[in-house]
């Protein structure tokens, strides 16, 4: 089996691939080293067009986050809305980027229990089957 | 980085928006005439159209709010001023801020003297989760909306990352509404006029009338907490906490300073214009603050040549209840974590030392996003003139500023505005 993990273009479509694969990678600039997620294929520190995939340690804590009752379509068709909420947040990983994710391992009928600064772990939300499966990455509380 | 002087002057000589709010019957070129009409009779020396040699249209997303795209040019046609070019500028909640900024510069080229800026949505026509759909298309689509965030939401992480620092409420949040609703309650635009005193009242009277039993709302407090009343929509953020859905434009007129003074005596002269940019929410090292906002702001002053005490009123974005209490943070009003406890001390009130949304801000107002930024001018444009009827800020307004957001603070325009008599 061939070794893409260095070849594959810093786009979202491979983002989403690895996500899929249950993996979260960032990209890394091989000139400065500034680590960036969402992956870019230029770096914006140094702006070098040399990028390496690296894969975080999926560890970090919740920067701020909501449950959200007024769901977007793709939300509702899972099912959730007004009567079952779901959270949502940021994540800064202990790399020290940031990235946007679904939160579990919380009570989404409790909000005030939620606390910004809890360490989260990454893991990731499988729905549908076939050519309609989906990967969504998430953290839990722990 | 050196801050870039205005080459030539720039003034606003007319201004004149649409009543905003839910209109089955009107698109979004029916409005913008209402906003250009107003326009053009608010020009102290009379317009003639002809004088108008380049248009601007903020708008976001006509293309899915009314299936309408290439907006700029049936909306010059509208009010008759084809063949001048016509372009629409998008940036989100920001575009009208971003298309005002477009007239500054093309006046402050020397290309043109008299530019005609306008600010449109229509975005009723839509069932509120297309609404929610199509304004998440302002977001970093793959790497954020698939987390499940709305904008609702997005705000709602920037407030809990902020109480989790400063120590804030929601209730807290709660006084920011209060205040622009009694702003919006003085402004026969406003789409929801009325106080939320009024509201409550107008709850119980409706509940009678259908021989209800009334809900036992104790005070606007008790309203405002009650899940029914107020409900969630992303925690901590409940509906009141939000700007609303609304159709509306705007519009104003930007001429070159040396010829002003055919047009009026009592210009509203651009002191500064700023912008800039930045990566989505969950790419910034901070979540309590908007960095292109404080940047905007920062090189406004700058340009200007003025302090933030120097700026007798503003009106910023607050197209929900914690981003007033950023923006007032941002435009440096107020010191970081001082926003929340400036808003529940009245001092963004009409009477307090900065007030902040005179208008009632997109919260009572209403945000029909690409007009917004224009809209902001128009208000600041009546209260520097001293026409802005009831809600009109006692004293003098010699220096006022505008501040429009577009997505999470990925747009950022910041305006600065001088009475010169
Ligand atoms: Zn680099």
């Amino acid at each position: 089996m061939t070794d893409t993990t260095t070849t594959r273009p810093f786009t979202a479509a491979s983002f989403d691939q690895y996500i899929a694969e249950g993996k979260l990678m960032a990209s890394r600039c091989a000139d400065c080293g500034a680590l960036n997620l969402p992956p870019r294929a230029i770096c914006p520190k140094c702006h070098s067009e040399t990028l390496e995939w690296v894969e975080t340690g999926g560890k970090g804590r919740l920067a701020g986050f909501t449950v959200v009752y007024i769901a977007p379509t793709f939300m509702i068709e899972q099912g959730y809305g007004r009567d079952k909420p779901y959270v949502s947040g940021i994540v800064e990983l202990d790399e020290g980027v940031k990235v946007s994710a679904r939160i579990t391992g919380v009570d989404a009928a409790q909000p005030e229990t939620i606390k910004v600064g809890s360490p989260v772990s990454v893991e990731f939300i499988e729905t549908g089957e076939g050519e309609g499966r989906k990967v969504a990455l998430a953290f839990k509380v722990e | 980085m050196p801050i870039n002087k205005l080459p030539r002057g720039v003034a606003i000589v007319g201004a004149g928006m649409s009543k905003f709010g839910a209109f089955p019957d009107k698109n979004g070129r029916d409005l913008f005439v209402e906003a250009y009409k107003e326009m053009t009779r608010s020009v102290d020396k009379g317009l003639d159209p002809s004088a108008i040699e380049c248009f601007y249209l903020g708008n976001f997303s006509s293309d899915l709010f009314e299936r309408q795209g290439h907006t700029a040019p049936l909306l010059a046609d509208a009010v008759g001023l084809t063949p001048i070019p016509a372009a629409r500028v998008e940036n989100a909640c920001a575009s009208g801020a971003t298309a005002l900024r477009q007239g500054v510069i093309a006046i402050a080229s020397g290309l043109y003297d008299v530019v005609l800026v306008g600010g449109a949505e229509k975005m009723t026509n839509l069932p509120t989760a297309d609404v929610t759909d199509t304004l998440a298309t302002a977001a970093d689509v793959p790497f954020e909306i698939a987390a499940g965030f709305t904008f609702p939401g997005f705000y709602a992480a920037i407030a809990t990352a902020y109480m989790a620092r400063y120590g804030m409420k929601p209730e807290h949040l709660m006084n920011v509404a209060i205040k622009n609703h009694d702003n919006g309650a003085l402004n026969p635009k406003a789409q929801f006029g009325v106080t939320i005193q009024k509201w409550m009242e107008g709850r119980v009277a409706a509940a009678l009338k259908k021989g209800k039993p009334a809900p036992a709302w104790s005070d606007i407090w008790d309203f405002l907490h009650d899940d029914s009343a107020n409900p969630m929509v992303a925690w901590p953020l409940r509906l009141f906490d939000c700007s609303p859905i609304t159709d509306g434009a705007s519009a104003v007129l930007l001429v070159a300073e040396e010829r002003v003074r055919e047009f009026t005596d009592h210009p509203i002269r651009i002191l500064g214009s700023a912008q800039a940019s930045d990566a989505a929410l969950h790419d910034r090292a901070d979540l309590t603050s908007l960095p292109a906002a404080k940047l905007a702001a920062s090189r406004a002053y700058e340009m200007a040549g003025v302090t933030p005490k120097d700026i007798r009123i503003a009106e910023v974005h607050d197209c929900f209840t914690i981003a007033e209490v950023v923006a007032s943070e941002d435009i440096d009003f107020f010191a970081p974590g001082e926003g929340f406890k400036a808003a529940e001390d009245g001092m963004t009130a009409r009477e307090g030392a900065k007030p902040i949304n005179t208008s009632g801000g997109l919260k009572s107002k209403g945000h029909p996003v690409g007009a917004s930024g224009v809209a902001q001018a128009v208000e600041v444009w009546k209260q520097m003139r001293v026409e802005a009827g009831e809600r009109q800020v006692p004293g003098d307004v010699p220096l006022a500023m505008t501040h429009n957001v577009g997505a999470t603070g990925s747009t950022c325009v910041v305006h600065i505005y001088e009475r010169r008599d």
